[in-house]
């Protein structure tokens, strides 16, 4: 774990806790004082407590330019699970179950491991595809109807939308 | 507009079960554990999103609740089902397949780099 | 209008109740335990979805809560076993 100044812990403290605090706010879903104030608490409690884990990321995402992408990331997001739904849906019902698996590896050219959380929770929930396991650059991927197990292509039929928008949000 | 929040809730009520049953019936159909995983995530979280916004739609006191739960089943779906494929492979489950040899070196070499570690 | 809305919550607690006949039935078969924890994965979203529709069906707010729960505790529960079965914990 790298070493991280100390108002950047105490940055970092403070966007855990206000996100702890929203996460709270939308499950409790009441402005009532009490359940405000034990939340609070609490919510500091464990935001003081895993702060060592927390040292990701920022909402630098949030800024004016790149929200229009987020925008567009999750539209694009919403129409490829949609596609992916009907596809799996084909794939259950026929009879003949037409599925011809197999592991295929891609290279990811984003830096940070937060990016590369998002980048692969999308692959699970898109056509025909699930993230195995990431290990440093590479995203090993369960492909249900193999097309191509050389890397460069896998990558192109499978992560390019996503990557090019994931690219202009977080670097 | 009631009467059309209510019926629209209602067709994603119905798209929302089919679904459901459509990944249950998938993790029983499929031949491994990826396969199955494949289906059971897929389906059954656009199933169960439609269903809850649908239940939201109906009753439009209680929209900004499922709209919470939605968003909790977005998130945590693929997480588990992430953490689910990579325990299979470590606990070296091989996956089926029935075409060429190579489909599975990048599977292999995984593993490798798993034992060495 | 009223009918074929109970209609329409009819058939679709019949599909809910179909699959979680055949998750169940994965469940029993296995034949691994990852496989038996991929069909508790798929019964508990299942179950939260069964559960949203009670509470309409029964007009309680509170099943939504309970819905909500039990999605948290389903998932932790899946990932604590997944962790289990790599060997991490």
């Amino acid at each position: 774990m790298k070493e991280s100044t100390f108002s950047a812990k105490v940055m970092h403290f403070f966007l855990s806790w206000a996100l702890l605090f929203l996460v709270w706010l939308a499950f409790t879903s009441t402005l009532e004082i009490q359940e405000v104030l034990v939340g609070a608490a609490t919510t500091m409690l464990v935001a003081l407590f895993t702060l060592r884990f927390f040292d990701c990321c920022t909402f630098s995402f949030l800024a004016p330019g790149k929200l229009y992408n987020v925008i567009k990331y999750i539209i694009v997001f919403i129409i490829e699970m949609i596609k992916a739904n009907f596809d799996v849906a084909r794939r259950v019902i026929s009879p003949s179950l037409p599925i011809n698996p197999g592991i295929v590896k891609i290279r990811t050219k984003l830096k940070t491991n937060y990016a590369k959380m998002v980048l692969a929770n999308s692959i699970t929930l898109t056509p025909g595809t699930l993230s195995v396991d990431i290990v440093d650059d590479y995203i090993y991927i369960h492909w249900i109807d193999v097309k191509n197990t050389d890397p460069e292509q896998a990558f192109k039929d499978i992560a390019e939308t996503f990557e090019k928008i994931l690219l202009k949000i977080f670097e | 507009m009631n009467q059309i929040l209510e019926i629209l809730g209602l067709i994603l009520i119905i798209i929302g079960s089919i679904f459901l049953f459509l990944g249950a019936l998938g993790i029983y159909r499929m031949p491994d554990v990826y396969n199955r995983l494949q289906a059971g995530t897929k389906a059954t979280t656009l199933g169960g999103m439609s269903l809850i916004i649908g239940v939201g739609l109906i009753q439009p006191d209680w929209f900004w609740k499922s709209l919470i739960l939605v968003i909790f089943i977005a998130l945590s779906n693929p997480i588990s089902s992430h953490a689910l494929a990579r325990s299979a492979y470590k606990s070296k489950i091989k996956p089926f397949f029935k075409g060429k040899e190579e489909d599975l070196d990048a599977y292999k070499e995984v593993v490798e780099r798993n034992e060495n570690n | 209008m009223e009918a074929f809305k109970d209609i329409t919550i009819l058939v679709a607690f019949g599909f809910i109740i179909l699959a979680m006949i055949f998750g169940f039935i994965r469940f029993i078969k296995g034949p691994t335990a990852a496989d038996r924890t991929v069909a508790v994965d798929t019964l508990t979203t299942i179950g939260v979805g069964a559960l949203v529709l009670l509470g309409y069906l029964y007009q309680r707010f509170i099943y939504l809560d309970v819905a909500l729960v039990y999605g948290v505790l389903g998932f932790v529960g899946v990932l604590v076993i997944a962790r289990y079965l790599e060997d991490a914990l």
